[in-house]
């Protein structure tokens, strides 16, 4: 086999070729602060409050292009009582809004699944707007890694 | 009326009895002492139950050395805990007496000496010797037979016949279920056909088809046994699609689903199980977390990490098991019932001593039928050691060193990357290096070896990144394995400090320099789980690499630095 080791055989795609590709972008990434201003663009310096959501993401992600991410806020969905909105914001990717979600009474729940492309290790943010006008929110942190290596 | 409380209070003290004696009464034998098959198998039977656990077996169906590690530390709240006690620290708190027997089985010091006194363990002939003596004194309708998983993967056989040897031999042991983790590296496909068709259950309560995410196997199943029934709920390693290549099974998503075995456990209390087990690859610390959070497990049999203990460790109500890789040992649990709950649990860890226990007949024809087509590749020498070649150990291995040097010298790299991998077998100083030790260090279905360049900075990151899937000091973040082998390059690491800033001081072995974080290396690595990566097979590397160079010395290797254990 030593014919078939040359220098050429070589420097093909090989291990670490994404992970190589996701240090090497220099692309400009949102953080903390991109996602309070984009709240505050919606909600102005309301207090958020915490409680009644449920985020449900892995505390690593898988794969991480499809990242799933289940949400659902405890309301009773009434027409005196309902969650107006849902927004999901991401504080290490280029950009921080990942959805918007808007519900009436007739939704039954307020919940919502979907999947979302991470870049890095990052935060994953969840304010609930509800009819009241109070806003609620939650955190949640996702791993995202090279992989390999299992025993 | 003794109340669960004090039954289980009154168990753990019996188990602490137990732990004290090392494995029993053999314990207690002299060192040196060698124990004979009726040592091995002796118990006192208690209930009408009686599990029988053998895990990371990976493909050994041949006696062979395997040395303990002698570094394994334990992070955050398992720093200084079982398992990651090592050599006197571990006889110590086991109570095992250097040099005995059971010093041998589970401690690596002195292993060379040792291994000379006491022989080869495992062997799937002489499991089943005990498996079949157990089922003969209990009766068949009293056992049921519990395997981990990592059973499919290991060996060049287990490798060309895509898992077809394993399947057989487990299931002439009268397998009744097992959970998976390096299964899945042989394809969905292939995975879904065994499944489909074996003779036992392959359970897993945490896979998930991506679409529409519904279970991909059975969660559990019921058995009775001794007129019990016992629910065994399956949990499929967690991590595997980011620890191995995902690409393999694309539809499938794991994770730990800590919610979800806690409503396996509500269905099967309420199906009327009085035992329920948790047959599980999460690993040893991820088990022990987990035991605290869901509740109503009575026994967790803990596989993936490799960790062989002759006591049960208990965390509430639930006792967790431990039983060592490759088939070098097989636990023994009995079980009392009492008013539809488990009232008391007896636990022998069986050291599978090979030259011990007489093979069983029908098992070692079956065996030698399912090697045959690769008999002769096997047996072929490669060259000699002179070195004790080992795996285990969180920084380093022998056997590593070999394959780093392998992919320097073959590959014209200036650094190698071999993956922290905790199977193979162990060399003696003398022995011959065939191409079945090799393979059995080796054989994945990815094993191309790469080569690359890279820069300083990115070898950083990639040692930063493997630190915190071992170090990082919630259980629920760690996805087994050791640190990533470095050939050519030194470092520094904290394992105390948090992710990015544990690794320090790289240092290029060869000119001595600090290695530049701007500067690009021509680096060779294997087991890349990226699709379509290129090179040679990594067995091809190695056994040019050792047919070179005929007799292979290791020197030790003090290249990685560690503080903050």
């Amino acid at each position: 086999m030593s014919s078939g080791l040359t220098r050429r055989s070589t420097i093909t795609a090989g291990a670490i070729a994404a992970f190589a590709s996701l240090l090497g972008s220099r692309l400009a990434f949102a953080d903390e602060k991109a996602v309070e201003a984009e709240i505050k663009k919606l909600y102005g310096d309301k207090k958020l409050g915490e409680g009644k959501i449920k985020l449900d993401v892995p505390e690593i992600a898988e794969n991480g292009l499809v990242v799933p991410v289940n949400v659902e806020v405890e309301s009773p969905m009434t027409e005196a009582d309902y969650v107006k909105a849902v927004h999901i914001y991401a504080d290490g990717n280029p950009l921080p809004g990942i959805v918007s979600y808007t519900f009436t009474p007739a939704c039954g729940k307020a919940s919502a699944a979907t999947r979302m492309r991470l870049a890095q290790t990052q935060n994953i943010i969840c304010v609930a707007e509800m009819s009241n006008g109070s806003l609620h929110m939650a955190k949640a942190n996702i791993k995202v890694t090279i992989g390999g290596c299992g025993g | 009326m003794i109340s669960r409380r004090e039954f289980l209070q009154a168990t753990a003290a019996a188990a602490a009895i137990a732990t004290a004696s090392g494995l029993g009464p053999l314990g207690r034998a002299a060192a040196q002492q060698k124990l004979s098959q009726a040592d091995i198998l002796r118990f006192d039977p208690l209930g009408t139950v009686t599990l029988l656990y053998v895990t990371d077996i990976h493909a050994q169906l041949m006696p062979l050395h395997f040395r303990e590690p002698s570094v394994n530390l334990g992070v955050g709240p398992a720093k200084g805990q079982p398992p990651h006690l090592v050599d006197a620290e571990f006889r110590a708190h086991f109570k095992i007496a250097a040099g005995s027997a059971d010093a041998f089985a589970l401690t690596s010091d002195d292993f060379t000496s040792l291994a000379k006194t006491y022989g080869r363990m495992g062997g799937l002939d002489r499991v089943a010797t005990l498996a079949k003596a157990i089922r003969a004194e209990r009766g068949d309708d009293k056992v049921l037979l519990l395997d981990g998983g990592d059973t499919w993967q290991g060996s060049w056989s287990s490798l060309q016949s895509k898992g077809q040897d394993m399947v057989e031999v487990m299931s002439a042991l009268k397998t009744d279920a097992m959970v998976g983790h390096w299964e899945f590296t042989l394809g969905a496909e292939r995975v879904k056909e065994i499944a489909e068709s074996a003779s036992f259950a392959f359970l897993a309560q945490n896979i998930r088809d991506k679409e529409w995410n519904e279970p991909v196997f059975p969660p559990r199943k019921v058995f009775e046994r001794g007129g019990v029934k016992i629910a065994v709920i399956g949990q499929a390693l967690p991590r595997t699609a980011i620890a191995n290549p995902r690409w393999m099974f694309p539809d499938w998503e794991f994770g730990i689903r800590e919610e979800e075995i806690q409503k396996q456990v509500e269905e099967a209390r309420a199906e009327g199980a009085a035992i329920v087990v948790l047959l599980s690859h999460d690993g040893f610390d991820v088990d022990k977390k987990l035991a605290s959070r869901v509740k109503g497990l009575d026994i967790i049999l803990t596989a993936h990490t490799h960790d062989a203990m002759p006591g049960m460790i208990r965390v509430g109500d639930t006792v967790l098991v431990a039983s060592g890789s490759h088939g070098k040992f097989l636990s023994r649990l009995d079980i009392a019932v009492k008013d539809g709950k488990v009232s008391d649990i007896r636990f022998k860890l069986m050291p599978v001593f090979s030259d011990a226990i007489a093979p069983d007949a029908e098992m070692a024809a079956l065996i030698r039928k399912v090697r045959e087509p690769y008999a002769a590749d096997l047996a072929r020498e490669i060259g000699r050691t002179e070195s004790l070649l080992y795996r285990r150990g969180n920084f380093n291995g022998s056997f590593d060193d070999l394959i780093c040097d392998a992919m320097l010298s073959q590959r014209d790299a200036e650094i190698a990357l071999s993956p922290g991998f905790r199977w193979g077998g162990s060399l003696l100083p003398g022995d011959a290096i065939t191409w079945e030790a090799i393979t059995n260090a080796t054989a994945i279905t990815y094993p191309n070896c790469y080569r690359m360049e890279m820069t300083g900075a990115q070898l950083k990151e990639i040692l930063e990144d493997v630190a915190d899937n071992i170090f990082h000091p919630d259980p629920y973040f760690q996805g087994g394995g050791d640190m990533v082998r470095v050939g050519g390059m030194g470092y520094a690491i904290d394992v105390g400090k948090p992710m990015g800033s544990r690794i320090s001081g790289l240092t290029h072995l060869k000119s001595g320099q600090p290695i530049e974080a701007a500067k690009k290396y021509v680096v060779s690595g294997w087991a890349s789980v990226n699709e379509g990566t290129q090179g040679p097979p990594i067995w091809d590397v190695v056994r040019d690499h050792v047919a070179a160079t005929k007799t292979i010395t290791i020197k030790p290797n003090d290249a990685v630095k560690v503080t903050g254990a």
